[in-house]
């Protein structure tokens, strides 16, 4: 037999055999959008609350219908009582929030960049962390009186453990190369602190702050619960004292719209500022 | 610009990573560093450019500065080391900002600086809009900036293809064609260090001493031609015949850990 020279002339051969089509098996596990599902679930699952009522499934007592929830909100926009609560709760949130910030910020950037702070801060982190920190109320009134002064500590002191642990790990994140970069071209401390650390950290803090945000607003409630006359929160436990369960309902639902719009305003500030990400 | 390196030892608490280095860069000579893994390649380099401090021993320079330069010893980054919040002109900016320097030469050097290395048209690009390649090219016209009088170089084509590696080598070759800057060159990899040395310094294995320093006769512009071949072939086999054991039996040291 003479030598067949291996090219495509011997192909033909393997030819033969029948031919099967390789099935398709990628299919699943992955989460593709789909942009009009969760409009209409939260439609459906409004028209179902409503209808419960209309047809006298549930009290109106125990479930106020959304139309009820929302003309109990509408009422309240209309007699201004609506801006003054919010107004309250605003104000609380923003000077804790901003006090608790600002101080857990400066810690932590202390424990990030110093061995003697890092050394010192863990422990006393570790240990003030899980403290609940409503728990701590009381001694605030009893130290800052009923007012105002001890609801910002309050939600100071919640919103800065978890800043500065948010920022020392951010700015443990920082790749120590750029670091080293920067300092092989002869950057002054204060610079490699500003231009390097400082924007490094930031998609770290940035993502503490969506945390410290939502505590914020959890003990802004629970410090209104206590000894305040205006707040979403005395307004919420008012209005559940007296059994309005529809002026209840619209005070949660104010909550929960201050948390979306935080939460956006912060998604549109990480947009602004890790574009380069 | 020389460095002169004497009876340098550097240890990670009991771990000797180098061991009595006794080595000189000429002026204007590019010298290699080739040796196995974890040999102290870049601790050496650490230590020459004055970020690491060295257990014991010494590091010098001597001779003269080129004009403008404000930062003589300069490094060029394996991984690049860009700033990913900063376009590219202004990782540029990033290492002249805090020189005197009136705004019209911080322009001036950047801009040339990324001219050329072909990087005019993507000035206002983000480093992560970039190819691997056009990402060290960035790194590169960094180093030019500042005019540096030393290159201290840490694989610098080790995060490249193959491909991209070659068009890099061609823009190192025409950067040490034009300007002579000493460079102290670190890579793992012989065809590097075959075009683009003077001479080539062979470590052992950790701890890392100097086991050899082959010099390559062949001018660097005519490393290509087929005359060349010859000594360059016998060159390589000589490299390779000392790093192979060593290489070896750093490989299995590392599979052991
Ligand atoms: N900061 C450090 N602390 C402790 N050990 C280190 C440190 N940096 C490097 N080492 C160790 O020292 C040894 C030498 O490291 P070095 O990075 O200098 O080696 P190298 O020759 O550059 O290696 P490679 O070829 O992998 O880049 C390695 O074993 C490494 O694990
Ligand atoms: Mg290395």
């Amino acid at each position: 037999m003479p030598d067949t020279p291996l090219t495509s002339t011997s192909l033909p051969l393997q030819d033969r055999s029948p031919s099967q089509p390789v099935r398709f098996r990628g299919g699943g596990f992955t989460v593709k959008g789909h942009r009009w599902a969760a409009l209409l679930a939260f439609v459906v699952l409004i028209a179902v609350w409503e209808s419960t009522n209309r047809f006298g499934l549930v009290s109106e007592l125990f479930l106020p219908p959304p139309s009820a929830v929302a003309s109990a909100l509408a009422a309240m926009a209309q007699d201004g009582s609506l801006w003054q609560h919010l107004k309250a709760s605003l104000m609380r949130i923003g000077v804790g929030w901003v006090m608790g910030t600002v101080a857990g910020m400066a810690v932590g950037f202390a424990m990030g960049i110093g061995s003697v702070a890092r050394a010192v801060g863990v422990p006393l982190v570790s240990a003030f962390f899980p403290i609940p920190k409503i728990a701590l109320l009381p001694l605030f009134i009893l130290w800052f009186g009923i007012g105002e002064p001890s609801k910002f500590a309050t939600i100071g002191f919640g919103v800065f453990f978890p800043t500065v642990i948010a920022t020392y790990s951010a700015i443990d994140s920082v790749p120590r190369n750029l670091i080293r970069m920067a300092q092989s071209f002869g950057l002054p401390w204060a610079s490699i602190l500003r231009k390097i650390v400082l924007p490094g950290a930031l998609p770290g803090i940035l993502a503490g702050f969506r945390i410290t945000a939502s505590i914020a607003l959890i003990l802004v409630v629970a410090a209104e619960m206590i000894g305040a006359e205006y707040g979403i929160g005395a307004f919420v436990l008012t209005a559940g004292n007296l059994m309005l369960t529809d002026q209840l309902l619209a005070g949660v639902l104010v909550l929960s719209l201050l948390g979306l719009s935080i939460g956006t305003v912060l998604s549109i500030l990480e947009r602004r500022l890790l574009k380069w990400r | 610009m020389r460095l002169i390196i004497k009876d340098l030892c550097h240890r990670y608490d009991d771990l000797v990573v180098l061991d009595g280095i006794d080595l000189t860069v000429q002026e204007g000579e590019v010298l290699a560093v080739i040796g196995p893994s974890g040999c102290g390649k870049s601790t050496l380099l650490g230590i020459a450019g004055g970020i690491v401090a060295p257990t014991s021993g010494t590091i010098a320079v001597a001779g003269e500065v080129p004009d403008g330069c404000l930062n003589p010893i300069t490094f060029i980054f394996q991984d690049f080391a860009l700033l990913p919040w900063r376009s590219v002109e202004d990782n540029l900016s990033l290492v002249l900002e805090h020189h005197p320097l009136s705004a019209a030469e911080r322009r001036e050097r950047i801009e040339s600086g990324l001219r050329r290395m072909g990087l005019w048209d993507f000035r206002k690009a983000l480093p992560k809009q970039l190819s691997g390649g056009m990402r060290q090219r960035v790194g590169i016209a960094r180093a030019l900036a500042v005019r540096p009088a030393m290159l201290l170089l840490d694989e610098p084509l080790s995060a490249l293809d193959a491909q991209t590696r070659e068009l890099l080598m061609e823009d190192f070759l025409s950067l040490w064609q034009r300007e002579r800057t000493t460079a102290l060159y670190v890579t793992h990899n012989l065809d590097e260090a075959l075009r683009l040395a003077d001479r080539v310094v062979v470590l052992s294995r950790r701890p890392g001493r100097l086991r050899e320093i082959v010099t390559i006769e062949e001018p660097r512009d005519q490393r290509l031609e087929p005359s060349a071949q010859a000594h360059l072939a016998e060159v390589r086999d000589r490299l390779w015949h000392l790093i192979r054991a060593e290489a070896q039996l750093a490989d299995r040291e590392i599979a052991d850990a």
